[in-house]
């Protein structure tokens, strides 16, 4: 009996360090590679900070209004935010290629569609940062027009614009990172529809003169408004 | 690039020895060219761009025939009208027309034929494109002194064609520039913008820098033709850049007082395109010509034939309080626009006075200096779009005309005077805060 113990726990001991000595390696090369992958991202991300600072990324994206965003929500600066998203992202990269190398079943397969996804999810970042970017300049477009011209509410109009493109901007990136696909469509087309009956309505109702004023203006000769400064700039 | 050698034509023509290093794809048609070369050389060019100006344009060009054959009967001539896609037939009439035309009303001979050619650069006017098809012009027939003329001025004069031919034919200047008599409120942004702020940064009294009306030799046109930058598409504003390149290259430059200064049609509404076709070319140009206007101090006046301003001083009607609402609302609206190009004290110094009534209103000369010199730093930054810089500016330059209206209601021609050579001192004396900003942004 107690023989039998000692062999069960001593053939135990020997399957463990059996087990022991054959993940061991592979341990070691998951850290490895866990180190490398650190080294590597934080030189990626030494460089990608530089080129970042060099191309004044901070002023495109205080431009593209996504600053104000970072700002409201305590975060750092764009530069700073994206350098380390791509440290974070390479080394979780390397950790989960250490991790794969474990063999442990189930998790591979988890593995992979992460690396599947990096691609969409970069591509929806790069949407959702040149969206923002052209959201930005066309309503700014569209509030200098709006004012020069001296259209009422220009900053309703700026805000429509603005609005508008970020809509079709986040819709693209939902539809890229394949979230929701359906509730994305549906939600998209009952929001751009709401804004088109809500810009109708207001245009019908509260832009009546407006909209008067406008067609005569082009329409009807011999009406000019007096809406001319009466001097030659040159 | 592409070298063209117009050589002897079959008639006894004379000989054209003109090069002209034009673009791969060239943008003078073989027509056109074929015409100057029929031409040969000339002494005397006129430049007339044009655009749908048949109601106008048989009357200026006759005036122009006769200018010419008054003032420079012995000399070869030719009018080329750059047309930038009528569709009212002003080519045809510009070809139509004889120099027969001229002769027996006004009892002038020419010893020498003058040419009319038209050509069409472009299915929409771009003055730019006009500008260099008629240098390009010039410099193939080897021009020795050109003028261009607008269509648009109601009141041209023959002798308006000696005043600006003559200083360069007969006296060696390179660029004359006209000055006119003209209604105190008249040229609002000339008088507050371009005239003070060009004469401040390159010390050159020109009170007429953006013109369509100006004369030149053929060595300060053959220079622009070939270093101006002219893929920007329409060349807005070639008109005083090619006055800023005669001030840095140290060419010859005088003014001629030409006379009252009538438009066809009135004009004032389009604030916005004038000031991209001025301002939008005065600010970038201060970019590469920093080294010449960064180490200019005060400012020198220009040889001038005749008065140097005149003014008319008889009651006009302006819509004072749409000047002070548009401002208003500008600088309200456009605040998170004027956070990126003014620093805070000047903006909120403008929100200030945007709440003052229309008899308090007033916009200092000192914070208009600010406002203007801050916005050329920031569109040499580039913190936004540099045409949202130059939209920005028309609301506040509408304030700023409000006070100049209001200063000068009952002012006469000398307190006019007065009040722009002030301002001109301004803009002279702030000019180191120009530069301290440009430096600081660097």
């Amino acid at each position: 009996m107690r023989e039998m113990i000692i062999s069960e726990l001593t053939q135990a001991m020997h399957e463990l360090a059996r087990g022991f000595a054959h993940y061991l390696p592979r341990l070691i090369v998951m850290l490895i590679l866990a180190f490398v992958g650190w080294v590597i991202a934080y030189v990626a991300k030494v460089i990608l900070r530089s080129i970042l600072r060099l191309i004044k990324f901070d002023k495109l994206s205080e431009n593209a209004g996504a600053s104000q965003l970072l700002t409201k929500a305590a975060l750092p600066s764009a530069t700073e935010v994206l350098s380390r998203f791509v440290f974070l992202v390479t080394w979780l990269g390397f950790i989960l290629l250490g991790v794969s190398v474990l063999g442990i079943l189930g998790l591979q397969e988890q593995i992979a569609r992460f690396f599947l996804f990096l691609p969409r999810l970069f591509v929806a970042m790069f949407i959702m940062f040149f969206g923002l970017l052209a959201a930005s300049f066309f309503s700014r477009a569209a509030l200098l027009a709006a004012v020069n011209a001296n259209v009422p509410s220009p900053r309703v109009i700026s805000f429509a614009v603005r609005s508008i493109i970020i809509v079709f901007v986040m819709s693209i990136v939902f539809e890229e990172l394949g979230l929701a696909e359906q509730t994305t469509l549906v939600a998209f087309g009952i929001v751009f529809g709401a804004l088109m009956l809500g810009l109708a309505i207001a245009f019908g109702l509260g832009g009546k003169e407006l909209a008067q004023r406008f067609l005569e203006k082009k329409f009807v000769r011999g009406k000019k408004e007096e809406n001319e400064d009466e001097l030659s700039p040159l | 690039m592409e070298t063209l050698s117009p050589r002897v034509s079959s008639r006894g023509r004379a000989e054209v020895h003109a090069e002209l290093k034009l673009e791969d794809e060239t943008f003078l048609t073989d027509d056109f060219l074929r015409h100057l070369i029929n031409v040969g050389e000339v002494d005397i060019l006129v430049g007339l761009p044009t655009h749908n100006n048949a109601k106008t344009i048989g009357s200026i060009l006759q005036t122009i025939q006769n200018g010419v054959l008054k003032a420079f009967p012995r000399e070869r001539a030719v009018i080329i009208n750059a047309d930038g896609g009528s569709h009212d037939g002003t080519p045809d009439l510009v070809t139509g027309i004889s120099i027969d035309d001229v002769r027996p009303a006004s009892n002038l001979y020419a010893l020498r034929t003058l040419h009319s050619i038209s050509t069409k650069y472009a299915s929409s006017p771009a003055s730019g494109v006009a500008l260099r098809t008629i240098l390009a012009a010039a410099e193939l027939l080897r021009a020795k002194a050109c003028i261009v003329m607008s269509p648009e001025s109601a009141n041209i004069d023959s002798e308006w064609v000696s005043k600006l031919l003559r200083p360069v034919y007969c006296d060696g200047f390179d660029l004359v520039t006209p000055t006119y008599r003209r209604h105190k409120f008249e040229g609002l942004l000339t008088t507050n913008l371009l005239y003070p702020m060009i004469r401040a940064l390159y010390g050159v009294r020109i009170r007429e820098a953006y013109t369509p009306e100006f004369g030149f030799s053929s060595r300060l046109g053959g220079q622009f033709l070939n270093q101006n930058n002219w893929n920007d598409g329409t060349g807005a504003g070639a008109e005083l850049r090619f006055t800023l390149a005669a001030i840095t290259s140290g060419y010859r430059i005088c003014q001629s007082f030409l006379g009252e200064k009538e438009h066809v049609e009135r004009r004032g509404a389009d604030l916005v395109p004038v000031l991209r076709q001025t301002v939008g070319a005065l600010f970038p140009a201060l970019e590469s010509d920093f080294p010449v206007w960064s180490r200019v101090t005060g400012s020198q006046p220009v040889p001038t034939t005749g008065s140097e301003q005149e003014v008319r001083l008889e009651p006009m009607r302006v819509n004072r309080k749409r000047l002070r609402e548009m401002f208003s609302t500008g600088v309200a609206e456009l605040e998170s626009v004027f956070q990126s190009i003014l620093s805070p004290s000047t903006l909120g110094e403008l929100q200030r006075i945007a709440r003052l009534g229309e008899e308090e209103f007033h916009y200092s000369a000192e914070l208009w200096i600010r406002t203007v010199y801050e916005f050329a730093a920031s569109y040499q930054k580039s913190v936004i779009s540099r045409d949202h810089i130059i939209q920005a500016l028309a609301p506040l330059f509408r304030g700023r005309a409000l006070t100049f209206l209001m200063e000068n209601r009952n002012s006469s021609a000398n307190e006019v005077e007065k009040h722009i050579e002030g301002l001109c001192l301004e803009f002279e004396r702030l000019k180191p805060y120009l530069l301290e900003m440009w430096k600081s942004r660097e």
